[in-house]
């Protein structure tokens, strides 16, 4: 009861998030319902490849909200934030892998086929543990996390901001894509890990393992919001948007400015993690490519399209522009780029407030034209939205 | 000679009764112990700033600038642009290192070691020349940020208001005289409503010392009385020293005045000596 009463109250102002909320439980509820449950030939049936689909959409969802939180309200633009959602990605495609014993193409028990193929007799020691899929969720929210924290207490204290923090995250992101290609990585070179048979003993083939792993990334992605739109209501959020503000003043006010840009990034990165590793079962496989520096630009296209620094806006943003990814790769695949691209522009330059704050962009003209003979110019800042 | 500080003690008249009540702390023989991170201003003066030189590539911002600040005193800093002001605010507030010399809070806190943060928790508030104030935030939680409480991570993220707190940004917000817009959004204020809530902010800090840059720099007539009063209120709880270069403004509310010329103090008196001082009256009218 006292739990209930305290996600109402975070959520009392927060139409967006009611709606996001409530779209997540009905997804939750019919989805796999309708996939398991009612027949193929039905208008109903959501086919399996919609499924998955939609569960790939609310995992790159969950990636963009972690992104909102950073840029939207702590004003730091990472432009590797595919960076985490990729490590954690690999994280639970390294217990996927341990999960297929011998039933690989070579039938070691013991090592993944890449590494049978590259002539290794032992499992690296950075392979150890990952049989358990405890561990290997650990790994998923620990490593990038840590890598978040180095790489972040590194920047911050040398008070890196703006365009150069930007290039360094872009930087380190390429670092790694370059590293993950190298074969003696040992984490599967240019192919990456793939031919994933089961999770927990469950087939990832079938259906309801497909519906298990949608709703984990619902509730995730709930989960995930519920969490950010704590961080953001909370004194540490008006905070953080403070520094983004006015980074001296909340310096010279008493706030080790460094300390929470860095709890804010951590706590980002990690929730990246989470949505890789949802995504790797999802689509059965990972690979370098998703440190691609464009994977995590697209990101932050997603979330300015969305709308920054609303958190529901980015899981919106996200949804949107994969869903119109999807089909323009399939109807006129040379395109997309050049779409993606006036995106971008044309959000950047009409819609600063992304799609969430067209409507009070709208509202807002409008009631300068009501009353254009008055002269006052509207100083109210476009917040409607929210 | 101690039988004549404890007289000049009676005799002060910012503190009146304060030396009545001061504590005498255990083992220390009449002498004053030292508390890490508590400050200690037995002796009077607030800040001491000695010999400081600052220079950026070759240029001598300060030069060997000495200055004293007495504890509840109201201090006006003036000089010509170039003059070392801002700069001097910069060391005191660990923005910007000195090349050489000392500058401590009390007797006891080294401004040169500590970082920005450090200081500010220790009771340095400064308001800078451009008024800086959190424009998505409403009034009150502008107020709400700069208030003194425990500024760590954690207990940000979990931390409620207190009845205590809250009657606490009320008195300020009263003082401030911007009670009626707490909800607004401060980007939607007037050029002197924001310096205001600064000094607003500032008083949240619970300050020792307040540095104020240019607190009347584009106001109008009017806001500039209220401000000058808004000022003369917080001397004696709060010492305050304020760099301005509006001489009627400096007139309006000074005690002591000091002149800053080329990095370091060429007069400091009332505002007549000074005003009468043929170095200054050259440094002024010269150029």
């Amino acid at each position: 009861m006292a739990y209930r009463s305290f996600t109402m109250e975070m959520l009392k102002d927060d139409r967006g998030g009611k709606i996001l909320l409530s779209v997540l439980l009905a997804l939750i509820i019919f989805i796999p319902g309708l996939n398991l449950f009612v027949p193929v030939d039905s208008v109903f049936h959501v086919s399996t490849y919609t499924l998955t689909l939609l569960g790939k959409y609310l995992c790159y969802a969950l990636l963009a909200v972690a992104l909102d939180l950073v840029w939207g309200y702590c004003g730091i633009l990472s432009l590797g934030h595919g960076a985490f959602f990729a490590l954690g990605g690999y994280g639970m495609g390294m217990y996927l892998m341990r999960q297929i014993g011998d039933r690989g193409v070579y039938g070691n028990p013991e090592l993944p086929d890449f590494m049978v193929f590259l002539n290794w007799k032992e499992l690296p020691w950075f392979w150890q543990g990952f049989d358990m899929f405890w561990f290997a969720m650990l790994m998923v929210i620990v490593v990038p996390g840590l890598l978040a924290f180095v790489f972040g207490w590194l920047a911050f204290r040398s008070r890196v901001t703006g365009v150069y923090l930007s290039i360094m995250t872009q930087a380190l992101t390429y670092a790694l894509l370059l590293a993950f290609f190298r074969n003696e990585m040992g984490f599967g070179g240019n192919n990456g890990l793939t031919d994933f048979k089961d999770i927990l003993g469950y087939d990832l083939q079938a259906d309801s393992t497909r519906a298990v792993l949608f709703i984990a990334s619902a509730l995730a992605l709930a989960l995930g919001y519920l969490l950010c739109r704590y961080i953001v209501t909370s004194k540490l959020g008006r905070v953080v948007v403070a520094i983004r503000d006015a980074e001296d003043r909340t310096r010279f006010i008493g706030y080790k400015v460094e300390s929470f840009k860095l709890w804010v990034f951590v706590i980002s990165a990690i929730l990246a993690g989470i949505a890789g590793a949802l995504y790797v079962p999802q689509v059965g496989i990972i690979n370098p490519g998703e440190f691609s520096p464009l994977n995590s630009i697209e990101l932050v296209v997603w979330v300015a399209v969305g709308g920054r620094a609303t958190l529901y806006g980015a899981a919106l943003g996200a949804v949107a522009v994969n869903y119109g990814k999807t089909y323009f790769t399939a109807v006129l695949p040379e395109l997309w780029l050049f779409a993606l691209g006036a995106l971008f522009i044309i959000v950047t330059v009409f819609m600063p407030k992304g799609v969430i704050g067209l409507w009070g962009q709208i509202r807002d003209k409008r009631n300068e034209m009501k009353r254009d003979t008055g002269g006052a110019s509207s100083e109210k800042n476009i917040e409607g939205a929210n | 000679m101690r039988e004549l500080d404890r007289l000049r003690e009676v005799m002060r008249r910012d503190r009146v009764f304060d030396f009545v009540a001061e504590k005498r702390l255990p083992f220390t023989n009449g002498r004053h112990a030292v508390i890490p991170g508590e400050l200690d201003i037995s002796h009077g003066t607030i800040l001491y700033v000695e010999d400081i030189t600052v220079s950026f590539d070759g240029f001598k911002a300060l030069n060997d600038l000495t200055l004293y600040i007495n504890d509840g005193e109201l201090r006006c800093i003036i000089g010509p642009n170039g003059a070392g002001k801002t700069t001097m605010m910069d060391v005191i507030t660990g923005k910007t290192r000195p090349d050489s010399g000392v500058a401590y809070f009390g007797q006891t806190m080294d401004l040169t070691r500590m970082s920005e943060y450090e200081i500010a928790h220790a009771g340095i508030g400064r308001k800078f020349q451009k008024p800086t104030i959190f424009p998505f935030h409403t009034i009150y939680q502008n107020l709400e940020l700069a208030m003194a409480t425990d500024k760590r991570v954690w207990p940000t993220l979990f931390a409620q208001l207190t009845g205590e707190q809250r009657d606490h940004i009320d008195d300020v917000m009263e003082i401030i005289g911007l009670q009626e817009l707490r909800e607004q959004e401060a980007a939607s204020l007037s050029h002197g409503q924001k310096q205001w809530l600064e000094i607003g902010m500032l008083l949240m800090q619970n300050p020792r010392l307040l540095l104020v840059d240019e607190p009347v720099a584009g106001m109008t007539h009017q806001e500039m009385d209220k401000t000058a009063e808004l000022l003369k209120r917080l001397a004696g709880d709060h010492s305050v020293v304020v760099v301005e270069h509006d001489m009627d403004f400096v007139r309006s509310i000074a005690e002591t005045v000091t002149v800053l010329h080329e990095g370091s103090v060429l007069a400091e008196g009332s505002m007549d000596e000074v005003q009468n001082d043929p170095r200054v009256i050259e440094v002024y009218l010269g150029e």
